[in-house]
């Protein structure tokens, strides 16, 4: 009994002390109970803080999680702004500048104007076949991607906006067919071509000499000189890196979000203006720029004299080869040179 | 000539997600495509606010700018549409989107999107107002028959307004200032320019 006395004057006091303290506190707050506003996420705070506005959905497609991603403003910026200008200065500036080396230096010619008559097999038909499979998906690319920024600017005041949406159309789906036989190709570089540029000690020489395109003389070479050996690597990397960041496109928030998508473009299209400028001067030293480089590519088969010219080491070790085994090869019946 | 905007009064906004029904029912929008949804942002904790999203049709709009075939075009009330016939699907403008409006029927792998889709502020596209044809590609041209968004007309609490930019943005300022407190005017600054107010 005294046990249930005391307990009930404890809960008198309790509820008492409650009720003083409920009163006293009570005018301090606001009239209508708790600000929602003190505890509401606000726009610009979550921009300060986050640069994006992430937030969570019921439906299945996530990316729509992102409320607002400010960043595509960025990549207008580099869409609009950045890639046409950097790539007509590098596109168009390689043009001028290799015109202009055509007509004050003119084309390479042979040493002597004169051919030895003797053939020498320089490419195999893999090799030649690797070549032009990627030779022929990346002009077709490089046009079909300069008209993804291009377009607009050039072509649709000539065709009109039904017959140029009608080209951008197939001429997407031709960029996205033809990067496989573009990658393939430069797989297949890497295997056949590796070996023969691995950096050698001629190349410092040839590099210091200026490969001959402006002396008269041409420091001697391996099966690849320097100059050459740069487009390799160039097309390794640089199409490696396209072939990468192309992927991620292809397969379109497979791999990453959308910052990543953004970032491919960047990496994909900057990449791309550049290896289209080096190519351009790549064709133009294997047609224009030097007699006789054509019939490397083309027929896979160079003159003796154009050989030793451009690569006298590659020509002394065939010969030294075809000496100790079956011929080099003359004329009509040319020997494998490996 | 009115400026058409979409103003979400996000302490208002309860996530029921009847705009987004409304949306889809009223221009049959195929399974997959959000025209309009509702994002909610710190979800489950105090201070949780949901915003109802879609193309804010901006002042200088993003997909209009990256679009490789120039397929958008701007309304007399500031709508931003596009032509179907001419999107070749590349998908450049939801890269370019701030608000990830521009919506595609397919995932996409090997560049097979399909034609982009996105909200009209029910006003359809290039083709002549209220045509099967224009149903068929971009809904209902409510527009037209001289009425406002179904998503915003159906908001059971008015969370979502539509209409001319400086009417709702009254509207939206004097409940402001009537309850004392706002979370802001949602995607307004990086749709209409930074000088607007928050």
């Amino acid at each position: 009994m005294r046990q249930s006395v005391h307990a009930v004057r404890i809960m008198m006091v309790a509820l008492t002390l409650v009720f003083v303290v409920g009163v006293d506190t009570a005018p301090a707050q606001q009239p209508s109970g708790s600000n929602p506003t003190a505890l509401s996420v606000r726009e610009d705070e979550l921009l300060r803080k986050f640069g994006e506005v992430q937030g969570q959905i019921t439906i299945p497609d996530e990316k729509l999680a992102m409320l607002e991603h400010p960043q595509g403003r960025d990549y207008r910026r580099f869409h609009e702004r950045v890639l046409p200008w950097i790539g007509g200065i590098a596109i168009v500036g390689m043009i001028v500048a290799l015109a202009a080396f055509y007509f004050v230096r003119g084309p390479i010619r042979y040493k002597r104007d004169e051919k030895s008559g003797r053939k020498i097999l320089r490419f195999k038909v893999i090799e030649r076949f690797t070549h032009w499979m990627t030779a022929t998906s990346f002009i077709v690319l490089a046009i079909t991607g300069l008209n993804y920024f291009f377009g607009k600017r050039l072509l649709l005041p000539l065709l009109g906006p039904d017959a140029f949406a009608t080209w951008s159309h197939w001429a997407k789906y031709a960029h996205n067919f033809m990067a496989w036989p573009f990658m393939l190709g430069v797989l297949l570089m890497a295997v056949l071509w590796l070996r023969d540029n691995l950096p050698d000690r001629y190349d410092i020489e040839w590099l210091k000499a200026g490969g001959g395109f402006f002396g008269e003389g041409e420091p001697p070479a391996g099966r690849f000189n320097a100059g050459q050996k740069l487009i390799f690597w160039a097309v390794l990397l640089g199409g490696g890196l396209l072939s990468a960041s192309g992927i991620v496109m292809l397969f379109p928030f497979w791999f990453t979000d959308i910052d990543g998508m953004q970032a491919a473009q960047y990496v994909h299209a900057t990449m791309a203006v550049i290896m289209i400028a080096i190519i351009i001067a790549h064709i133009y030293i294997g047609t224009l720029g030097m007699q006789g480089a054509w019939d490397a590519m083309g027929s896979g088969e160079v003159d003796l004299a154009w050989a030793s010219q451009h690569h006298r080491l590659w020509v002394d070790e065939q010969l030294a080869k075809s000496r100790r085994g079956p011929p080099v090869g003359g004329g009509s019946a040319p020997a494998p040179a490996e | 000539m009115a400026r058409m905007k979409f103003l979400c009064d996000a302490n208002r906004c309860i996530d029921c997600n009847a705009c987004v029904t409304a949306c889809k029912n009223e221009h049959d929008v195929p399974w997959g495509i959000q025209r309009r949804r509702v994002v909610t942002l710190n979800d489950g904790n105090p201070g949780e606010r949901s915003v109802s999203m879609a193309c804010m049709h901006c002042t200088d709009a993003p997909c209009m700018a990256v679009c490789p075939v120039d397929c958008f075009y701007r309304t007399e009330d500031g709508v931003v549409l596009h032509s179907k016939d001419l999107c070749i699907g590349c998908g450049y403008c939801f890269y370019a989107c701030p608000f990830g409006a521009p919506q595609y029927p397919r995932v996409g792998n090997f560049g097979s999107r399909g034609k982009m889709d996105k909200c009209t502020f029910c006003s359809g596209g290039p083709e002549p107002d209220s045509t099967e044809a224009e149903y068929v590609k971009y809904g209902r041209n409510r527009l037209a028959e001289g009425k406002l968004p179904l998503c915003a007309e159906m908001c059971s609490t008015k969370s979502l307004l539509a209409g001319d930019g400086e009417v709702i943005e009254k509207i939206y300022q004097e409940r402001v200032a009537m309850r004392g407190y706002g979370s802001g005017m949602w995607g307004w600054k990086i749709a209409y320019g930074d000088t607007v107010a928050s």
